[in-house]
């Protein structure tokens, strides 16, 4: 606990608020509590989550870039090696799930499953080092873990969902796209039954697309803000005893880490698979 | 946790991080990758060619060294029979060099004896002419005598 005088929940308070910085009564300012910043509205920007999610995507990024420059074809090296290993593991997902041919789909896999990965691999810092840290700096509040940050889940999944319909519409030309909202699940030899049908199948099949982002983004937001929420609540204990809470919970969040991570890349090669297929 | 324009950087960064990754990561280790694929099946085949390789020279070589057994076979009864031959002729060429030896040796004792005997005859007659001499009393006149010396010489 920060000192005596904060009660609890202002302590969790603290340490699941943002750094929003926004323009705030006609100046640029960083907001200093929630309400604060509700009020600089959309125009805003959660510092914390942009700059950490931007670090951790260029160091994967840099790593790979730099070691797939230097990649050969004889023995690798222990980089290489480590670098190949993920590739492999990606490509034989992406060769599993996704039946087509595309240059994007496992690139695009290999990138959501690694940012997302050092993203939710944040949780397992203690969750006093970071906020302390930028209190030092004179940040009042800083979150690092983006993916508990739904504006980072919903960007990554919306980056996806354009990604489905422009590969729908590639594949099947709009007619075909807006056809399958409208001429499925139910089908009829009648056309007069059919233009009948037509509105429900919109409802299904509209519900049933923009599920997969939304899905996709509350899914792993979820799940890392209630492993967040739960190392806040342990470190709300006296520091000798939240070992003993502390260690099995992060111990089972590297698994949740992955499996996390794991699940956003399949579901994305899975949805862009049925965005290349054609419906029967 | 508000909604705002965060949302919009993290997708825009997303697609760029995405295109990076599509761009400049994955191909070249895909291309190494690939490269060491084609290169283990090269070096696999390579192997499998080579194992082929060695069963036929084993076959080979166990004609070549049946082939030579043969050979050597065949050369060690030529020798055989050629030393035989060899011995036999030394054996005929000794016989024959043997009893060559052994004439020459025949006709040169059968010299020698004639030798000896005419020598001997020749000195029985001086004997003889002396043991006459000492018996007639006088000398015997050689001059005279010889005609009947060289009968008497012809005689023994």
């Amino acid at each position: 606990m920060t000192s005596e005088a904060i009660t609890s929940a202002d302590y969790i308070r603290h340490h699941l608020q943002n750094l929003t910085c926004g323009i705030h009564e006609g100046q640029i300012h960083c907001a200093h509590t929630a309400e604060e910043a509700k009020e600089m509205g959309f125009w805003a920007l959660n510092v914390d989550t942009f700059a950490v999610s931007l670090v951790l995507g260029l160091v994967f990024l840099i790593f790979f870039y730099r070691v797939g420059q230097t990649a050969k074809k004889g023995v690798p090296s222990g980089a290489q090696n480590f670098v190949e290993w993920i590739i492999e593991f990606i490509d034989n997902s992406v060769r599993g799930s996704f039946t087509g041919r595309s240059a994007l789909v496992a690139p695009l896999a290999m990138t959501v499953f690694l940012w997302i990965f050092l993203m939710n691999l944040m949780d397992l810092i203690p969750v006093d080092y970071v906020p302390y840290l930028a209190l030092s700096l004179g940040l009042g509040h800083f979150k690092v873990v983006p993916s508990t940050d739904p504006n980072a889940t919903i960007g990554m999944s919306l980056g996806v969902f354009f990604l489905v319909v422009f590969y729908s519409i590639k594949m099947k030309g709009f007619g075909g796209f807006v056809g399958e909202l409208a001429l499925m699940p139910f089908q009829s030899k009648n056309k007069l039954v059919q233009v009948v049908f037509m509105p429900v199948n919109l409802l299904l099949e509209g519900v049933n697309l923009i599920a997969k982002p939304v899905s996709l983004a509350l899914r792993l937001f979820g799940n890392m803000y209630a492993g967040e929420m739960i190392f806040i609540l342990i470190a709300l204990l006296p520091f000798y005893a939240q070992w003993t809470l502390s260690l099995p919970w992060a111990i089972f969040h590297i698994l949740i880490v992955t499996l996390q991570a794991f699940i956003f890349m399949t579901l994305t090669i899975v949805y862009l698979d049925m965005a290349h297929q054609e419906h029967h | 946790m508000n909604i705002n324009a965060t949302l919009l950087g993290q997708t825009i960064m997303f697609a760029m991080f995405v295109w990076f990754c599509m761009k400049f990561v994955w191909p070249p280790i895909m291309a190494a990758l690939d490269e060491r694929k084609k290169q283990i099946a090269d070096g696999l085949a390579a192997a499998e060619r080579g194992k082929h390789d060695l069963e036929l020279a084993a076959h080979r070589s166990a004609d070549i060294i049946r082939e030579a057994k043969g050979k050597a076979a065949e050369i060690i009864a030529q020798s055989d029979k050629r030393a035989t031959e060899i011995v036999e002729a030394a054996k005929e060429q000794a016989h024959v060099e043997s009893e060559r030896i052994v004439t020459v040796a025949k006709a040169e004792v059968e010299q020698e004896v004639f030798r000896a005997k005419e020598q001997l005859r020749l000195q029985v007659s001086a004997v003889a002419l002396a043991g006459a001499g000492k018996i007639l009393g006088r000398e015997i006149d050689a001059k005279a005598h010889n005609d009947l010396l060289e009968k008497l010489v012809a005689e023994i």
